[in-house]
């Protein structure tokens, strides 16, 4: 008799074993070092490959059936929202220009991320991580993809949204992302791995998803919380993926300690700075605001990177130096960073302003310690003088750190009214960066870093006006030109919130969304 | 010993996972934001299938938790029974 015997499936353990094992070959007219020429020259030493495991376990046929169900799922709510006229349920007009800042600061990066993970990908000798960077490299494709379409809903009513693309290339507060990225992707594949695999992925993303996507649920925007935390989820495997590759460099070989702690010391400041701009979107630019900057700090970078590196202690790892300067840090930086824009709004493609007093009782009750003390003097000020018709814009070009390049706006540790700068010589020539992390990165490279491409002084050598601009003709007016160049529509994308196109057009529309006339 | 955490999405597909994470690992805390859950626990934090798979009343695979997972912390291994999160230290 026939019996229909269900069979038996392979386990998650075989099936990982199976399906990342055994896919590639040795060479034999061409040596292996010739085909993997960027395995070797970081000083990385792995004697075997197949030591390395993906906790999760993921093989390709899961990958694409889980992956698949998110798109349906992201794009059903997209759908609804565009439907719907979703943008009209946000809270507050303001909120937008923290998506204009995530379009152009951050989703041109999960493009870099997927070409980064593929060269990861194609310069590792082993299977294992090679089918992991593959994964994520797809992922963060997906990720520049959603986060585009999701956020095009708003190009069709707001300004600031409609060249992303090229604005990255050229303006001065994006090229502060955008160097990052850069920086990581012109090393090798093992130093890749840990600028963007572990203190990127491991490390920071926490910082700046999910306080960020609870910001936006928090504001009614449902396209960025979907898109954010459809990418969210795959975040989990690329932590995993970060962390898996410390532990595998560490137990390899014991010569790759310094290596890769030189490298954690380096990328842990690097991240921090460029979350800069992170908490300076969710002190200020949330009009709802779910949790402060420092206290998303505290959690996501005090508590969960100390546990990390209470655990990484065990192969020798050590907290990186510059942590210390950070306790400091967490009470100023959001602060310094939005009074930095909003003196610059003129030549920002998102809107600026000053919080109301509500919002300032906030951040005193948020920031016991620094805001009144420091800030709020000031911030009533300029709000007071725009009020009168004075609204201050600097004409200025600030300086830039060599290393992060961002303006010099950090103050000294220990002195939060002095600006700090460091200045490092090298081959003749003076260069200056923002503080003891940055100054400590150039002088360890100064040969990568004298080739930044630095925004402001492009502009000073007149690199960035429109082909065919004469700086000596009669009335020039050099910040027009830069923001010609930029693609700005200047007096539309850029200046306060208060009298601009989108803040009118909101009002309005949402007017009509609620009443018959 | 320091803490683990997991959060996922907060929807009707992860209501019945968050009730059997907290009801296997006693020791765990749950931290609700808008639109998320984030559970903390000391040590470590044990996802188990069939303890899902009850609550739920069907078949139910470990990998799908990562349709709706936002964010893990601590070491993970996981098999066809557990999902689990650990400090080794
Ligand atoms: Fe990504
Ligand atoms: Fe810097």
């Amino acid at each position: 008799m026939d019996m229909n015997v269900k069979k038996k499936k392979l386990g998650l353990k075989e099936k990982y074993a199976h399906m990342t094992r055994g896919l590639d070959w040795q060479t034999s007219y061409q040596p292996m070092e010739k085909v993997f020429p960027q395995a070797t020259f970081e000083g990385i030493k792995i004697h075997d490959w197949d030591k390395w495991e993906d906790p999760f376990r993921l093989t390709m046929d899961a990958y694409w059936k889980y992956q698949a169900e998110k798109e349906r799922k992201l794009y059903a709510v997209l759908d609804a929202f565009a439907q719907n006229n979703g943008h009209l349920g946000i809270t507050d007009a303001r909120y937008l220009n923290a998506v204009k800042l995530f379009l152009t600061g951050i989703s041109p990066l999960e493009y870099v991320a997927h070409r980064g993970f593929a060269a990861a990908g194609r310069n590792f000798p082993g299977v294992g991580p090679r089918v992991a960077c593959l994964m994520q490299s797809v992922d963060e494709i997906r990720h520049a993809q959603t986060q585009i379409h999701a956020i095009s809903n708003y190009n069709k009513h707001y300004d600031g949204f409609h060249d992303f693309k090229h604005m990255l290339e050229r303006v001065w507060y994006l090229s502060v992302p955008k160097s990052f990225f850069d920086d990581a992707f012109s090393a090798g594949p093992f130093e890749w791995m840990i600028a963007i695999g572990f203190s990127f992925e491991y490390v920071l993303t926490n910082l700046l998803f999910v306080p960020f996507m609870s910001g936006a649920a928090y504001n009614g925007d449902m396209a960025t919380v979907t898109f954010g935390f459809s990418a969210q989820s795959d975040e989990a495997r690329h932590m995993t993926l970060g962390l898996e590759c410390i532990k595998f460099m560490l137990e390899q070989d014991p010569d790759n300690l310094p290596i890769v702690q030189k490298w954690i010391d380096k990328w842990a400041w690097r991240g921090i700075r460029v979350l800069s701009l992170v908490g300076m979107m969710m002190d200020y630019m949330l009009p709802k605001r779910v949790m402060s900057w420092k206290e998303a700090w505290e959690i996501y970078f005090e508590q969960n990177g100390g546990a990390l590196f209470a655990d990484l202690a065990r192969y020798g790892i050590k907290v990186p130096d510059c942590l210390t300067q950070c306790s400091e840090d967490k009470e100023h930086i959001s602060h310094q960073t939005w009074a930095t824009f909003y003196q610059y709004g003129g030549a920002a493609a998102f809107h600026t302003w000053m919080p109301n007093d509500e919002e300032m009782d906030w951040l005193s009750a948020k920031y016991p310690n620094t805001f009144d003390k420091y800030y709020r003097a000031r911030f009533t000020y300029w709000r007071d003088e725009a009020e009168k018709g004075n609204r201050f814009y600097s004409n200025t070009l600030p300086m830039l750190c060599q290393v992060c390049q961002i303006p010099m706006l950090f103050t000294e540790p220990g002195d939060p009214t002095k600006i700090c700068y460091r200045e490092s010589e090298y081959e003749g020539e003076k260069y200056h960066t923002c503080s003891d992390g940055c100054k400590h990165i150039f002088d360890d490279e100064p040969e990568k870093y004298v080739q930044s491409w630095l925004p402001v002084h492009q502009i000073y050598q007149g690199n960035c006006f429109p082909e065919g601009t004469d700086p000596t003709a009669e009335g020039f007016d050099p910040l027009a030109a830069v923001l010609d160049w930029y693609h700005f529509n200047n007096g539309h994308d850029n200046l306060d919130f208060e009298g601009s196109r989108d803040q009118a057009n909101f009002a309005a529309w949402r007017g009509m969304a609620t009443k018959n006339t | 010993m320091s803490n683990v955490f997991i959060a996922f999405q907060l929807n009707e597909d992860t209501r019945p996972i968050i009730e059997a994470v907290l009801a296997d690992n006693p020791h765990a805390v749950a931290n609700e934001s808008p639109a998320m859950v984030k559970i903390d626990a000391e040590g470590q934090l044990v996802i188990k299938r069939e303890s899902i798979e009850e609550l739920i009343g069907r078949d139910f695979d470990l990998q799908e938790l990562q349709i709706n997972l936002i964010t893990i912390s601590g070491h993970l291994d996981e098999d066809d029974d557990e999902f689990k999160l650990s400090w080794l230290n």
